[in-house]
């Protein structure tokens, strides 16, 4: 197999307390790749130091043998939609050209083809007759959507999700998952951030199990044992039940 | 009301100073209020206090331009000081903003008592930049207004886009290769530069208001940054000239004081009639909701 992104020996640290120990891994192309682990397993942790987002205090992720500023306009990060104000004075259509900045440069404005672009990406996540809308007036299920589409117009080879099916709707979980699919048939690299245990067969081709070090990972039906999660969640057999 | 002032010349030179001062302000305070940093203004202004004492002492006359200087670096000196406790330790950003600019100030307030007791003449009216004072705006300061106006319009120009997404979401915006720390220091430094402005006109007490009440009665009545900046500036514009006329038609009514309140006006105005967001129509759209409830229980 093809692997896209390596994490080499790598440690995080909070001021002194580590979040991440030893973190070695492998993460293959054109999978869905999910993480898994309790809460304050450091997942988020984990994507936002391959990110770049959080500096280690050891080891290196390399994407495609290459350092992440190298490789920015290869990946496409939807963080949890909690983490920005929904108040802020914008609507859906200029959220969603968010995602263009990047490929644009300094200086440079939007055209009508990145404006295209965006019209369409809203299209594709259902968001068509929101276009307008503020984003104050969104429910949780269509903020997830817009940042969907504004990383979809990246066009991306590698996307990143923090928990995107975290407190949304049926129609949205299903729009997402849905999405998932389509970019992994173009070849696409997903790694997504995960909580609910009993989708993760479904949606998943790879897990990586993690509990502050990587418990296992690899193809979902080799290493998604309840062994492996019982290790990760510290359930001990006996007390399962009380 | 006596209309002779109009043609008055150091009259119609505050009121065009506290117009592109309001402009200035409403601008930086718009960005400064959607980043969350509305206090930032104040700790800075407050901040300015010691240095502006410390150019004096050192030069021992009053020239606008060292003075300023001296408030910029100490203000400058209060934000990095801020930053850093929040980034070393682990008091909170409202704490160590707190902290700081209140000993700042207070450092400020005694080397003004240690400069009042100096044989030096020239001291007079150095207690004025705490509140501010109009009266002494020359065309030369006028000038540096200008200039700084347009200086914080073309940079706000040129970094619209990424000062707009480090805004809404900065962590996003490092992914792509926008740096949230470069620009969030650009839109710092240019909050400080606005604060700076102002001090002379409104002084350091006053003049977080200036930044902060035009960009909050603005966000009332738009929901597009763009739409919020340019609103925010014609209404801080509008306090400067409103507060000018003010002021100089009564006297011994301080312009400064006149300005800010003229600005509160507008955000009380803004905060309760502002359609969708203001109180009144809050009210109505929870009455009428209440009534559509109540005939459908009937």
């Amino acid at each position: 197999m093809d692997s896209i992104i390596r994490v080499d020996d790598l440690t995080v640290a909070y001021r002194e307390k580590p979040v991440l120990r030893d973190i070695d891994l492998k993460i293959e192309k054109g999978r869905i790749t999910a993480i898994v682990g309790p809460n304050g397993a450091g997942k988020s942790t984990l994507i936002k130091s391959i990110l770049n987002l959080i500096k280690p205090i050891a080891g290196r992720v390399l994407i495609e043998g290459d350092v992440y500023s190298n490789k920015n306009q290869d990946i496409a990060y939807i963080p949890q939609s909690g983490s920005v104000d929904w108040d802020f004075p914008t609507d859906v259509f200029d959220v969603v050209l968010m995602g263009r900045y990047g490929k644009l440069g300094w200086f440079k404005r939007p055209k009508k083809e990145d404006k295209e672009k965006a019209e369409r990406a809203i299209e594709r996540v259902g968001m068509a007759d929101y276009k307008s809308r503020q984003i104050s007036e969104l429910s949780g299920g269509q903020q997830q959507r817009v940042f969907l589409a504004r990383a979809l117009v990246q066009e991306a080879n590698i996307y990143f999700m923090d928990e995107p099916f975290k407190g949304v709707d049926a129609k949205t979980e299903l729009t997402i998952v849905n999405l998932l699919r389509e970019l992994k048939e173009q070849g696409k690299t997903l790694v997504i951030v995960h909580h609910d245990l009993r989708t993760v067969p479904e949606y998943f081709d790879d897990v990586i199990l993690l509990n502050k070090t990587i418990i296992d990972y690899g193809k979902v039906e080799d290493v998604f044992t309840d062994e492996n999660i019982d290790r990760a969640y510290s359930i001990k057999r006996e007390a399962v039940g009380e | 009301m006596d209309l002779s002032i109009f043609k008055d010349y150091t009259i119609q030179i505050v009121a065009i100073g506290s117009a592109i001062l309001g402009v200035i302000s409403g601008i930086m305070g718009s960005f400064a209020f959607i980043r969350k940093q509305s206090l930032l203004g104040d700790a800075v202004s407050h901040s300015a206090l010691p240095g502006i004492c410390i150019a004096f002492i050192l030069t021992q006359i009053k020239a606008t331009e060292a003075l300023l200087l001296g408030a910029t670096l100490s203000g400058f000196l209060a934000s990095y000081f801020i930053f850093s406790i929040v980034r070393y330790s682990k008091i909170k950003f409202d704490t160590a903003l707190a902290v700081v600019f209140s000993s700042f100030f207070g450092l400020g307030v005694v080397f003004l008592t240690y400069i009042q007791k100096l044989a030096n003449s020239n001291q007079a009216g150095l207690d004025k930049f705490i509140f501010g004072q109009a009266s002494t705006f020359l065309a030369r300061d006028l000038k540096m207004m200008v200039a700084m106006c347009i200086i914080t319009i073309v940079l706000v120009g040129l970094f619209w886009k990424e000062m707009k997404i480090v805004s809404f979401d900065s962590e996003f915006s490092d992914t792509i290769g926008i740096s949230s720390q470069k620009v969030g220091m650009l839109i710092s430094f240019l909050i400080v530069l606005a604060v700076m402005v102002g001090i002379q006109m409104v002084g350091v007490v006053l003049m977080s208001a200036m930044l902060i009440a035009p960009a909050s009665a603005a966000r009332q009545w738009t929901n597009q940054l763009s739409k919020m900046i340019v609103l925010s500036s014609i209404f801080g514009a509008i306090s400067g000239v409103v507060g000018t006329v003010i002021s100089s038609t009564t006297s011994k009514l301080a312009t400064g004081p006149v300005i800010v309140l003229v600005a509160s006006v507008i955000v009380l105005i803004s905060l309760i009639f502002a359609p969708k967001r203001g109180l009144l129509w809050r009210k109505l759209k929870f009455r009428n909701k209440n009534k559509e409830e109540y005939k459908v229980i009937e």
